[in-house]
């Protein structure tokens, strides 16, 4: 079975006021390192046989389509994920 | 379920007989039988429209109204956009009828590119409910044609995703074409550029606002005015605006 992963980010200019509320409750935890966050979102595209180009480009359209709004998003990566083991930690 | 025929005590509008104004429903609206109240209490008869109905039956002007379609799931609107019935409304507001977008509905309006900009979240990240003044800065539009520029109203405001938000290209090109239709007046509660409540598209027959009318149309439910608590209707307005513009187009 085949992944596509796209990811989707706030674009820079618009506030990110979820990200600003995480922001402000790290260093309640003690965690003073992290000066901004950004929150953004991640849509895991399954597809049955493997991730053609076809496929990857139907996934690049249906990212600027449907799973973004290009006025408040950018889509920042379309990628064949499919290589990925589902619940695979990621190691540093 | 119908919320066709009118409301008792509803005054006939003389010259608008007939008219019909769809109000549709989506998975998860929760303002239409509000929506299609404040219609029959303007005067017209309003039309129950399924989203999953590709039809409009016939009807002379459309609302999208408020809630939580598709539970706001990826952003707010943006499936309800892409249903049948939104096909047949973008087409319509194409050819010149007038609609209505309140709150979620005036998401799903930016979402389906009808109206310019979006939504996100409130800046101070909480839901809001309250009384709100507003600014009426175009009294030409289909749905605001009864008010005078400069008029101050009161309406319900009840909202999360309530921020408005555009380029400064496109903040630029609505104010110089007289498209910000409201302002919030007093105090900015989401955040919105430029304090815009409401905005149209370049016809006037479009137009969408986060605060909500059909909640402001009956003395006795309505916020507070000079004339008593709950006594304010300024909401109806809209949809008494829509009928002289359908008796006038």
């Amino acid at each position: 079975m085949g992944r596509v992963v796209v990811e989707v980010m706030p674009k820079p200019e618009i506030l990110d006021p979820q990200g600003k509320a995480v922001v402000g409750a790290l260093p309640r935890l003690g965690f003073t390192q992290f000066s901004g966050v950004r929150q953004g979102k991640r849509f895991e595209l399954e597809v049955d046989g493997e991730v053609t180009p076809e496929i990857l480009a139907a996934a690049q359209e249906a990212a600027a389509t449907l799973l973004s709004n290009p006025v408040i998003e950018d889509v920042v990566s379309v990628t064949d994920a499919s290589a990925e083991v589902t619940g695979a930690t990621v190691s540093a | 379920m119908s919320v066709t025929g009118p409301a008792s005590g509803a005054v006939a509008v003389p010259g608008i007989d007939g008219a019909r104004i769809g109000v549709i429903t989506f998975p998860g609206t929760l303002d239409d039988r509000d929506a299609a109240r404040a219609v029959r209490l303007a005067g017209a008869e309003a039309v129950s429209l399924w989203h999953a109905d590709a039809s409009l039956q016939d009807v002379d002007a459309v609302v999208l109204p408020g809630g939580f379609s598709y539970g706001d799931y990826l952003r707010a609107g943006a499936i309800s956009r892409f249903a049948p019935a939104m096909a047949a409304v973008v087409d319509a507001a194409k050819g010149g009828m007038p609609v209505l977008g309140i709150c979620n509905g005036f998401q799903v309006l930016t979402e389906a590119h009808l109206l310019p900009g979006s939504m996100v979240k409130n800046d101070h990240l909480h839901f809001v409910c309250r009384e709100q003044s507003l600014i009426v800065e175009n009294a030409r539009t289909a749905w605001t044609n009864e008010f005078r520029r400069g008029q101050r109203i009161t309406i319900p405001l009840k909202n999360q995703d309530g921020q408005f938000v555009a380029d400064e290209r496109t903040l630029d090109e609505l104010e110089g074409e007289g498209r910000v239709v409201f302002r919030y007046d007093g105090w900015n509660p989401n955040g919105s550029r430029r304090d815009i409540a409401g905005i149209t598209n370049d016809r006037g027959n479009v137009v969408g606002l986060m605060p909500h009318p059909e909640h402001a149309v009956e003395a006795g439910f309505g916020p507070a005015s000079a004339e008593g608590p709950r006594a304010g209707v300024d909401g109806l307005t809209f949809f008494t605006s829509v009928l002289s513009s359908l008796v006038h187009a």
